[in-house]
């Protein structure tokens, strides 16, 4: 089913990836053209088929919980865009009341 | 002493052992090689001196103490998407320009402890997205055996690099077809091991479930000693397995006795070229003719693969990349009102259009009201071709096909129409939505370009996929060549 630019912005949003003039119609056309496609997947009857997530064939393997050096904070912080005093700055998360 | 970078493993191995070369030598020609060729190619995105010179000496002095494997001295390309402690590593993208790793990846650690020379960091499609090394976001590579065209994707810069002399073997990592593809319409050979064969660790991840990183060279034998290095359980990836590391097994043992299915929905697949077609049955022949028995097989629901492949792989993808938002490494828009707009804008400008389209296609696969009708609609098919598999391998030992249903294409062909680049990849994501090992080795050629056979096998059987492939570099005599670049 064709996807509308109201879903565009939606999904966008969710995403997390802002959307510049033209971007709207632009993944509409593109994702739908994709989705045609992807619609010949309800022609395949699957009711009584289990889904695959992986194909691993170990499944949730433990080991003993023995502590090891990990990063130091440096080296942690050492690619990060904008530290301070050994954090990771961001801009305000809530908007002044 | 160009010929230097026209050797093999074993034939280089030699030399260096006989100190007829040194790896300094070697290293030296490739360093040539690469400043004379990839200026053209581009396969390169950055050389790495900081690397080969000290690890070419570390190598030099292990022969000189007679010490050391097949490995030791070989020069070595690696794909921007393998994680090398120091080294700029940005999965060919802006978002992670400047982006240090603070570890090296297993799989890249295992080829240095056997001695490997880091020459550089490969070009690919950002994030491994694409199948022709133009989505990467710095430049495209262009295919050794005719500038004009692609060199395939999204490990083009490994399979260029060592199609034109620039490095003896490279790594990629294939997800959809990221090895094959690419070694394919390049000419030369590449594997995707068994999913779990080869540790993720330090692999930027694009789908989890499907990527598994793999060896290019210029030989079956050259493939399967890079896969043997960089095999075998890794307690920092769960998903690595703790089956004995038997892939060279039986690597000569020609393909007498084998029964070697032809599915026959992979040679009636949408675009498949007449003379890709012709090459890939004269390379079948050649195994029959070499002892093999030739099968017919059904993959019944191929038609269904690029689909289920279109929502899964975005569906992690999106999962995955959610990690980039410009506050732990890399791009960050800083002139913003509140972190939203940070991540937003970040995300947006950073991410490349193809990478941005399979988020938002992966993104909207989850989304609540679309999850049953999408994601879980395809895992039941990949359920569905998994079994395919299955049946098929009852009937036989390994599947023959074409890698790639088309020759390399010309650069900006389709980066107009996603879904035609899409289906570069039919013939290969079957691979890894069922977890199979299988391996692209150059078959002639069409219109004068490189064409790959592509053999299959069961899960953990690279024994057989390599070996079949081997015999018919033996009964073809057909061995991958450098391309001169002209």
């Amino acid at each position: 089913m064709p996807l509308t630019r109201a879903q565009v912005r939606h999904v966008a949003q969710l995403a997390r990836i802002a959307l510049e003039p033209g971007d709207e119609e632009f993944y509409a056309e593109q994702l739908s053209g994709i989705l045609e496609h992807i619609d010949r997947l309800q022609q395949v009857p699957t009711d009584d088929i289990a889904p695959t997530a992986q194909v691993v064939e170990v499944t949730n393997p433990l080991r003993e919980d023995v502590p090891r050096p990990g990063l130091t904070q440096e080296e942690a912080l050492a690619n990060a865009p904008a530290p301070v005093n050994g954090f990771f700055r961001v801009p305000s998360i809530q908007e002044e009341a | 002493m160009s010929e230097l970078t026209e050797l093999t493993i074993a034939e280089a191995a030699r030399l260096l052992r006989l100190h007829s070369i040194s790896v300094a030598e070697l290293v030296t020609a490739h360093v040539e090689r690469i400043a004379k060729v990839d200026p053209l190619v581009k396969a390169f995105l950055r050389a790495t001196p900081e690397m080969y010179e000290k690890q070419a000496e570390a190598a030099d002095e292990k022969l000189r103490r007679r010490e050391g494997g097949p490995l030791t001295g070989i020069p070595l390309a690696v794909k921007d998407v393998l994680c090398v402690k120091g080294i700029e590593t940005t999965a060919g993208s802006k978002i992670l320009r400047g982006f240090k790793p603070p570890y090296t990846g297993t799989a890249v650690q295992r080829l240095f402890d056997a001695g490997a020379v880091m020459l550089g960091v490969t070009n690919c499609d950002e994030f491994a997205m694409g199948s022709s090394t133009e989505n990467s976001g710095y430049y495209p590579t262009h295919n050794p055996w005719d500038l004009d065209r692609v060199p395939g994707g999204s490990s083009g810069g490994s399979a260029a690099a060592v199609a034109a002399g620039e490095a003896m073997i490279a790594v990629g990592t294939d997800t959809g077809g990221s090895i094959r593809q690419p070694a394919a319409v390049c000419g030369v050979v590449g594997m995707k091991p068994t999913y779990g064969r080869v540790s993720r660790y330090g692999l930027i991840a694009f789908a989890s479930s499907l990527d598994q990183i793999g060896p290019f060279a210029r030989s079956v034998e050259d493939a399967s000693l890079v896969l043997d290095a960089m095999s075998g359980h890794d307690p920092l990836d769960a998903t690595s397995s703790d089956r004995p590391n038997d892939v060279r097994k039986d690597f000569d043992k020609g393909v007498k006795g084998m029964r070697l299915g032809m599915p026959r929905e992979y040679f009636d697949v949408e675009g498949m070229e007449p003379g890709v077609n012709k090459a890939v049955r004269e390379a079948i022949k050649a195994l029959e003719n070499a002892g093999a028995e030739i099968v017919d097989v059904t993959l019944p629901h191929t038609d269904y693969g690029l689909a289920a492949y279109y929502i899964i792989a975005p569906a992690e993808c999106s999962s995955n990349l959610a990690r980039f938002d410009g506050v732990k490494y890399g791009m960050s828009v800083q002139d913003v009102d509140n972190i939203t707009e940070m991540y937003m804008r970040t995300r947006r400008q950073g991410f490349g259009e193809e990478v941005r389209r399979r988020i938002m296609l992966g993104t909207y696969a989850l989304s609540s009201g679309y999850y049953d009708a999408y994601y879980l609609k395809a895992q039941k098919v990949r359920t569905l071709i998994k079994r395919d598999f299955d049946d098929a391998f009852s009937k036989c030992d390994a599947i023959v096909s074409a890698t790639s249903p088309a020759v390399a294409f010309p650069i900006g062909s389709k980066t107009d129409d996603p879904l035609s680049m899409y289906l570069c990849d039919v013939l290969t994501l079957g691979g890894n939505l069922a977890g199979l090992p299988g391996i692209s080795v150059p078959c002639g050629t069409s219109q004068g370009l490189p064409v790959g056979l592509q053999v299959l096998a069961p899960q953990w059987r690279e024994d057989v996929a390599l070996r079949v492939a081997r015999a018919y570099e033996v009964a073809s005599g057909v061995m991958a060549e450098v391309a001169s670049v002209a």
